[in-house]
């Protein structure tokens, strides 16, 4: 479990001190009055730091953080896949299942995974170790089957090297 | 003939990523020389028309004419921005030109922020390339260190600044405006065009859009000149072009080639069909554009304009190999499938008709289809076609429509005999 995060109060106070110091670098990165723009890479931090998932305190603090309404945040949140509103696993595997790991085989290693974890798209094991998530194209598709471990590429995939990579994941 | 002449330059290299890599091969090297003589902006438009660059994101617009569109003098904030989002199934270069040579992308960019008066630049990378984005924040760190970004660049009086941006996971963002809407912290959505980015752009501002490994050329046009460029392709289709060969071959990967190259040299240059099966049909630009049967695209040459004779696109040069046990209905439910899942559903015909096609689709592929169905579907897509506010709509039909131009007996066999003509060996047509 991460430290627990501020998610009320003054701005000055919000999340913790190293994380407004990364919500600050982006929005520094941004012209002046354009910090909503900011928003997707404070979206990525949050996450990272709860737990790879979003609650609604967190992105309504990060509303009142970059002084934009909450819906604007609700908004980017809903909209792009690789957000997460509900807790997930210790680690996510996102499959390709698109035309180019289709035609390499990501059917097989789809349902090997799903058997080997005992869980079906969209779901975490029991233990609370793995999500399994079906993605569109990654752009690896020369080296299909692919798929993503946490923030690490897979590709040339086999069932093996699908049980040798859950075996290495601590 | 020389492969990885542009955009691979540093390719062979030991870490090619490094900007002493960049350097051995004349990087950098460009834009002191411009900064150092004051290049007219002008004179460096007319370098990237001659060379005959056309943008690699999908569209093929020539880069020098888009340029040319910048109110380049009026006064304010002026943005270049960089398209890394690459997210059409099929394509994976961008990927590889960030990991492998992140510092021509950033050259690029200042180059062309030069060119069109911009004191900006972002380069939208797709949230998932956790490590191009990581190589591509250490290269700008180096750029930063090397005084290549930053106020008085070189003491030119130039002032340039580059950042990167991740995305989060919308394969809509890659189309330009829904990108520009994305980078100001909204949802990717994308906007009525004219106006275009040239008149307002990024933050409302004048801003031009383009492909990662449009911009990574152009260090190198201005390196060997823009005839050199041009003749390393056909012409009107100048340069070499990354051709990522996916699928159904014996050696996948990205290849740099000359643009004009017959398909049956790139064919043979990524190992040819898989356990020497019989070639089926190409998706020669992305999987949004229209497939071509085997013998068509044996004749075809890998240029604009030849796989425009082909009729399909050559889009972002990401080249689906499919073999003759391939079944063109399944392949076509989850190109379909993935329209409907990738639409924004802001406009009505693509939110709603990307839904249809895929269901009619589906329930054809799962032994239920009905015998309008074949009709329906060219409907649905002749109805998304053209009525959407972007080409997403378009993307989603023209898979749909070629498909079953080309193999329509299959998808009837599908209707008729509610199973799948490839999976029974007996009934295996000859599609040569
Ligand atoms: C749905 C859709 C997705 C697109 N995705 C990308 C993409 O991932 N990368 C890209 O460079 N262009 C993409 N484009 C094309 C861009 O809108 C734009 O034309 C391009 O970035 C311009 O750069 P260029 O002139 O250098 O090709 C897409 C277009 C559409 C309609
Ligand atoms: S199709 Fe799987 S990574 Fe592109």
């Amino acid at each position: 479990m991460t430290t627990a995060l501020q998610l009320t109060g003054h701005r000055d106070q919000l999340f913790n001190q190293v994380i407004r110091q990364q919500l600050d670098s982006w929005i520094s990165k941004y012209p002046p009055g354009q910090s909503q723009s900011a928003v997707i890479p404070a979206l990525h931090i949050l996450q990272d730091s709860h737990d790879g998932w979003l609650s609604e305190g967190l992105m309504r603090a990060l509303a009142d953080y970059l002084e934009i309404p909450a819906i604007s945040v609700f908004e980017v949140a809903t909209f792009y896949t690789m957000f997460e509103l509900k807790p997930v696993g210790k680690h996510k595997i996102s499959v390709c299942t698109n035309i180019s790991c289709l035609l390499c085989g990501s059917e097989e290693i789809a349902n090997h995974l799903q058997k080997r974890l005992g869980i079906g798209f969209g779901q975490t094991t029991a233990d609370g170790k793995f999500t399994l998530k079906e993605v569109e194209c990654l752009g690896a598709c020369v080296g299909a089957p692919m798929l993503l471990l946490d923030r690490q590429y897979h590709e040339h995939l086999t069932p093996d090297k699908v049980d040798a990579l859950l075996g290495e994941v601590k | 003939m020389q492969l990885d002449q542009v955009c691979f330059r540093t390719m062979h290299l030991d870490q090619p990523w490094s900007m002493e890599s960049y350097r051995s091969v004349g990087g950098y090297q460009m834009l002191e020389k411009i900064l150092r003589e004051k290049t007219r902006q002008e004179t460096i438009i007319e370098i990237i028309k001659n060379s005959a660059l056309r943008g690699r994101g999908g569209a093929g617009f020539p880069t020098g004419l888009k340029w040319s569109f910048m109110p380049r003098r009026m006064p304010g904030d002026k943005y270049i921005v960089c398209n890394s989002d690459e997210g059409e199934p099929g394509t994976c270069k961008d990927r590889d030109i960030i990991r492998f040579n992140p510092h021509q992308v950033i050259e690029g960019m200042i180059i062309a922020g030069y060119t069109i008066g911009a004191q900006r630049g972002y380069n939208y990378i797709r949230g998932e390339f956790f490590e191009p984005i990581e190589r591509f924040e250490q290269a700008l760190i180096e750029a930063r260190e090397a005084g290549y970004l930053g106020k008085n660049i070189l003491n030119s009086g130039f002032n340039f600044e580059l950042f990167c941006h991740p995305g989060a996971g919308a394969y809509i963002c890659g189309e330009e405006t829904a990108l520009l809407e994305s980078l100001e912290g909204k949802k990717g959505q994308p906007r009525y065009k004219p106006p275009f980015p040239a008149g307002y752009g990024l933050y409302g501002r004048p801003t031009t859009v383009n492909n990662t490994e449009t911009l990574a050329s152009v260090p190198v046009i201005l390196q060997h000149g823009a005839d050199w460029f041009h003749e390393l392709g056909t012409p009107n289709n100048g340069g070499q072009k990354i051709f990522c060969m996916s699928g159904h071959v014996n050696k996948p990967g990205n290849y740099e080639v000359p643009l004009g190259m017959p398909f049956a040299e790139l064919l043979e240059l990524a190992g040819g069909v898989r356990n020497g099966n019989k070639l089926k049909a190409v998706i020669p630009g992305g999987s949004s554009t229209p497939v071509v049967p085997a013998d068509v695209m044996m004749q075809t040459a890998m240029s604009y304009d030849g796989i425009g004779k082909a009729g399909s696109m050559l889009g972002a040069g990401s080249v689906i190999v499919m073999d003759e046990t391939t079944c063109m209905v399944k392949a076509l439910e989850r190109i379909a499938y993935f329209y409907y899942e990738e639409s924004c559903g802001q406009c009505t015909p693509c939110r709603e008709g990307t839904g249809w096609l895929y269901r009619v689709i589906k329930r054809i592929e799962d032994g239920q289809g009905r015998q309008e169905d074949l009709d329906r579907l060219i409907d649905v897509a002749n109805n998304i076609n053209g009525n959407t506010i972007c080409a997403l709509g378009d993307a989603a039909a023209a898979p749909v429509i070629s498909f079953i131009k080309h193999f329509r007996d299959e998808f009837q066999y599908h209707i008729d005999h509610k199973c799948c003509l490839v999976s029974e060996p007996e009934l295996k047509l000859n599609y040569g």
